[in-house]
């Protein structure tokens, strides 16, 4: 079947069966990478996109859900000042080791913080427990999002 | 079995995870100025290594598989230190797969920093030999009288200065000096060795910018799904693709040899479609009659059993012996005796296996998420009957490795279905369910240990049962105990023997092979060895270690005074005051590294939390990057906990692997993570060494150690059960 979505602004058309998943269309027939496959049953968070603005795992979307919507991915999230501040603030303290699961952070982080600004050290925890690292980063993931949160450093490290 | 170990992963992955070895490279061919073999804009070239650009930037090849352990940095930094470079003149660039070029390029056992501390900077020195010369050869003076600074020869008495690239092509026509003989700095003057540089590939990371195996895209690229024998060692009967074939966008149906059954079998079908999506559904409709009767009687529940027995036996064979532990133990003032064990894990990188292949003109071109592509270049091409040099392997960025992409199946796969369509790129891509049930596991295996203490609590003898998996009397892969383990060295009267059970089970390398098990069965054993001597770990460490000094090993020197120093530093970081409620200690010496780790738990609504991990480190002379040092010993702190606290174990019932998914085998999450990690390095005037592995295996026991103070439950297997 034929189905219109929007993608980082930009309106697509594709071809594709109506129970094939939002990642699968994004890395196969919209030439978009950036969206990692983890275990393609809704656990590791590695495929995380925004849908309609909310983070939704896009290894369970299938493509007939997400159509008429619109779509964020890790390509154009820093065309949002606060996706782009996320970014930056991963970059500014070196979060990644293998990086494969660092999409699926950034567009989780994110989301966390368009619906909450100032999380609590509970809060970034609890929201980004669906998101696997398998190098365990998460003392800069969670550094980073409170750099772009504008919040101070925890104690993290000697 | 036999055929598995003889298809195995030869020797020399044996030799690098066994470390220490100082590689010297070929000067006539490392510094040959012939093309970089990467893809980029034109420059000079000097050496295999090192292209200068007309703006002066200078490119370097970063020549070892990136699998996260910051290596694509590292390595380039040797050679920038060296040449004498401003870090802001640097251009790195992943080179491809060719040993005979670039030397040994493997991603394992943390031999990066060994093997290339010497060689590496020898690279950068020549280069920048080569470009004095030139520019003594310029202005007619002499050599000697010159100086070179951030990318620019000097010459000091006159002011004057030429850049590397208004030299390069002068410099290139030099002959290149011996590299044993290059000038290198003295340490005290680096200017970027042991400051901390960011991970080159972080800018494209956070935006997605394709860099993976995965990612790989080519013109006219097919997709292939795969379906293995659910029992490992199982091979293909017979199998009727008709349903398959007849499902939109499938182009073929194959079966293969992953590389780990006799050649002339196969144990892995492909379904090649024209989407991977499309090829994953189509499969579920393929029905193969496997040939598995042989393996199907291998389980968890049968290890356990048989496990349990072997045991209690006399050792099949001896691994170490030292003094008489027997007659020791006989005259003993206290023995301690327990029983300890671990299970199978799967290394689950997020990355699932993949591999893209292109076979033309009778040459197989491969891009490959691989951390020993020399090996997959040597089964690959034996499965696809070709020769070595006629496979081109790129090396892509690599989503996590932790030893299980030392194995090349999915490279051996790619190759055999892109040497059967010519001209057609395949990708083939396993999903979490084939990686899972498709891995290469840390072997399982138990221990009976007895200590002797003499009437003042020192430990007199030492004795250790070793049940684990070989063949013909030997361990399969990463299986062995070294007769060297810690702390065995350091004991008087030691008898250490081993017996070995069959396995159908493919196994392989985790981050810390060996270690990351032994750490938690010997440094909880000495923990209650400890106790009963009267004492906490740390000092019964310090009094079992003695003087300091050097003990020669086979492969491997253990220096005591190394290990004392990260003790005393961890214990003075965090306050340790001998036995307290809620804290735990481990120490252990793996891939010429010393960690000293201490833990920090509480017990909130019935669950453990980590509150703080300190963690000393003993790598030699040098830290080289510590931006990257401080996030490699916190993961691996962290992973090592994942061992441990949350169930992590590998179940299989006839002859297969029961996890399907990350709901079966958890992986570590934020919200499990500890409050804080604090690292320090102690610094000794020994050559650095590697930091992938080494911070991992104390964590286990200072874990397992700090809930028996809290708690009073002597926890003597993996995973920790806490209910």
């Amino acid at each position: 079947m034929s189905i219109t979505l929007t993608v980082n602004g930009r309106k697509r058309t594709v071809a594709a069966d109506a129970d094939k998943p939002l990642l699968w269309v994004l890395r196969e027939d919209l030439d978009m990478p950036g969206t990692k496959f983890g275990c393609g049953a809704g656990l590791c968070g590695a495929c995380t996109v925004h849908l309609d603005g909310d983070a939704v795992r896009s290894c369970q979307t299938p493509i007939a859900d997400a159509a008429g919507k619109s779509i964020t991915t890790i390509e154009g999230v820093g065309l949002n000042e606060l996706g782009k501040r996320v970014q930056d603030a991963w970059i500014a303290l070196d979060v990644p080791q293998c990086g494969y699961c660092q999409a699926g952070q950034i567009m989780s982080a994110t989301a966390l913080l368009k619906q909450n600004p100032k999380p609590t050290p509970e809060d970034i925890d609890g929201w980004m427990s669906g998101n696997i690292c398998r190098c365990a980063t998460y003392m800069r993931i969670r550094a980073a999002i409170r750099t772009a949160a504008g919040l101070p450093a925890e104690e993290t490290a000697a | 079995m036999s055929d598995q170990i003889a298809l195995s992963r030869r020797s020399f992955i044996a030799a690098s995870l066994a470390g220490g070895t100082v590689l010297t490279l070929d000067a006539s061919v490392v510094l040959a100025a012939t093309e970089i073999t990467t893809a980029s804009s034109p420059g000079q070239e000097l050496n295999a290594f090192i292209r200068i650009n007309a703006d002066n930037t200078v490119t370097i090849g970063a020549k070892n598989p990136e699998i996260g352990q910051g290596v694509k940095v590292m390595l380039p930094m040797l050679i920038a230190e060296e040449m004498d470079l401003a870090w802001e003149q640097v251009r790195i660039e992943q080179t491809d797969a060719d040993e005979k070029r670039y030397g040994p390029q493997v991603a394992g056992g943390s031999t990066a920093t060994p093997r290339n501390w010497l060689p590496m900077r020898q690279v950068g020195g020549a280069a920048r030999a080569m470009l004095v010369a030139a520019a003594a050869k310029k202005w007619g003076i002499d050599p000697a009288t010159l100086a070179t600074s951030k990318g620019a020869v000097v010459h000091p008495s006159s002011g004057k200065s030429l850049t590397y690239a208004s030299l390069a092509k002068l410099a290139a026509v030099e002959t290149p000096p011996d590299l044993a003989k290059v000038a290198l700095k003295n340490e005290k003057t680096f200017t970027i060795i042991g400051k901390s540089k960011p991970g080159v590939d972080v800018p494209k990371i956070v935006k997605g910018v394709p860099l993976y195996g995965i990612d790989t895209r080519l013109p006219g690229m097919v997709h292939a799904a795969i379906v293995k024998c659910p029992a490992h060692g199982g091979t293909v009967a017979s199998f009727d693709a008709a349903a398959v074939k007849a499902m939109p966008g499938v182009l073929g149906v194959v079966a293969v040899n992953s590389g780990f059954v006799p050649q002339g079998k196969s144990d892995t079908v492909v379904v090649i479609a024209d989407s991977w999506w499309k090829a994953s559904k189509a499969r579920e409709k393929l029905a193969v009659k496997w040939d598995d009767a042989a393996v199907t009687g291998f389980s968890t529940a049968k290890y356990e059993a048989d496990a349990a027995k072997i045991v209690a036996n006399a050792p099949q064979a001896s691994l170490f012996k030292a003094g008489d532990a027997d007659a020791t133990l006989a005259g003993a003032a206290k023995v301690v005796k327990a029983d300890y064990d671990y299970p199978f894990l799967a290394h689950a990188p997020l990355e699932p296996q993949n591999c893209t292949a292109l076979f033309k003109d009778g040459k197989l071109e491969i891009w490959a998420p691989s951390q020993a592509p020399a090996g997959g270049r040597e089964e690959t091409a034996k499965l696809c009957g070709l020769a070595p040099d006629d496979l081109t392997i790129h090396m892509t960025r690599i989503g996590g490795g932790f030893g299980r992409r030392l194995m090349n199946d999915y490279m051996v796969i790619a190759g055999q279905i892109a040497k059967a369509m010519p001209g057609k790129p395949v990708k083939v891509l396993y999903d979490r369910t084939d990686d899972f049930r498709h891995d290469f596991y840390r072997p399982a295996g138990w221990h009976r240990f007895t200590a002797g203490l003499d009437a003042n609590g020192a430990l007199i003898a030492l004795k250790d049962h070793f049940v684990t998996f070989g063949v013909d009397g030997k361990p399969i892969r990463a299986a062995q105990m070294a007769p060297s383990e810690f702390p065995a060295p350091v004991v008087p009267n030691v008898d250490l023997g081993v017996s070995y059970m069959a396995t159908n089970l493919a196994t392989g390398w985790l981050r810390a092979p060996t270690s990351n098990a032994m750490s938690f069965v010997w440094q909880s054993f000495m923990d209650e060895v400890a106790e009963a001597a009267g004492l906490d770990l740390p000092e019964f460490m310090r009094r079992t270690l003695g003087a300091p000094r050097e003990i020669p090993g086979e492969r491997v020197k253990f220096h005591t005074g190394r290990a004392r120093g990260v003790i005393d530093a961890v214990c003075k970081s965090a306050g340790w005051k001998g036995r307290e409620k809620g804290r735990g200690f481990g120490f252990y010496f793996s891939h010429l590294g010393y960690f000293a780790e201490i833990v920090d738990l509480s017990m909130k609504d019935g669950m453990i939390r980590i509150d703080k991990v300190w963690v000393a480190g003993d790598i030699g002379a040098h830290v080289i990057n510590p931006l990257n040092a401080m996030n490699q010993a916190q993961g691996c702190v962290i992973d090592g906990i994942g061992q441990a606290l949350i169930g992590q174990k590998i179940v299989q019932e006839n002859g297969a692997i029961t996890a399907e998914n990350f709901g079966d085998f958890a992986l570590m999450r934020i919200d499990a993570a500890p409050r804080a990690i604090a690292v320090e390095f102690v610094k000794t005037d020994f050559p650095p060494t590697g930091l992938g592995e080494p911070a991992l295996p104390p964590v286990i026991p200072a874990l397992s150690n700090a809930i028996y103070s809290l708690t009073g439950k002597r926890h003597r297997r993996l995973p920790l059960e806490m209910v």
